[in-house]
């Protein structure tokens, strides 16, 4: 799998819904058009909620998977 | 903004209109989880469910009359956690104080599990631009003035809500 890489990270572990999906969303206010956010979390929850949140705001949900245990998410602003 | 518009946001309108601690959080995950998604959101607080627009929120919670309502304990190993206890309703009723720790208890499993206060989901909602209303008509029965309300809502009734409703792409009764 190719390196992707990010321009800010945001840790969500141990937060359960509704928190990565909003957390996130501040998250994204900050960088530019182009730049990619990671947001790890741990709530099993999040991968389905990734998808639609990708799909209902237009930032790009690069790569799902998981490191350690957890869930990463890569997600590009639109 | 209508959905003559196409470029508009989807809408979610909601009611809610119970005030008690475990249905304080559907409407403002709900409403949270929306807003951060880019959707337009408003929130109908009415009868009970106005009492989540007072500036201090004291949303408890019982489990007489909610005999679906896990009673687990917060602390210990997790094999002692995971038990529900049957405490007949009957016994419930009459210990002085029951309800005062169940919501101590709900409260503290809540923040062991990771779940943001009520306090916090409201002010996400805030900060998420979610608008608020709060029902005249039950101020006006409960005997509720402006002032008793956080700043950040509006006033109106059943007419506000349903124009709101009416362009909404989601609707839901809580």
């Amino acid at each position: 799998m190719d390196v992707i890489k990010e321009d800010q990270v945001l840790d969500c572990t141990g937060m359960l819904c509704p928190m990565p999906v909003v957390k996130t969303t501040k998250a994204m206010k900050e960088l530019q058009s182009g730049q990619i956010l990671k947001m790890i979390a741990t709530d099993p929850g999040a991968p389905p909620d990734m998808e639609a949140w990708s799909r209902q705001t237009g930032n790009e949900l690069l790569r799902s998977t998981t490191e350690n245990g957890k869930f990463v998410f890569y997600l590009k602003k639109k | 903004m209508s959905k003559s518009d196409p470029n508009a946001p989807k809408r979610l309108a909601l009611i809610a209109s119970k005030g008690t601690l475990d249905w304080a959080y559907p409407p403002f995950i709900l409403a949270s989880a929306a807003g951060a998604m880019g959707w337009e959101v408003g929130i109908f607080f009415t009868f009970y469910g106005l009492t989540l627009l007072k500036p201090k929120l004291s949303a408890a919670v019982t489990p007489l009359g909610n005999p679906a309502m896990p009673m687990k304990m917060p602390f210990g190993p997790e094999g002692f956690q995971n038990i529900n206890w049957p405490i007949p309703q009957l016994i419930m009723a009459n210990v002085p104080g029951f309800n005062a720790l169940a919501t101590t208890l709900m409260k503290q499993t809540f923040e062991n599990k990771g779940v943001a206060t009520v306090e916090e989901l409201r002010q996400m909602c805030i900060d998420l631009d979610v608008r608020m209303i709060g029902c005249q008509m039950t101020m006006d029965v409960f005997g509720f003035k402006r002032e008793d309300f956080i700043k950040e809502c509006e006033i109106g009734g059943a007419a506000t809500f349903l124009e709101y409703a009416a362009d909404a792409d989601v609707q839901l009764f809580i």
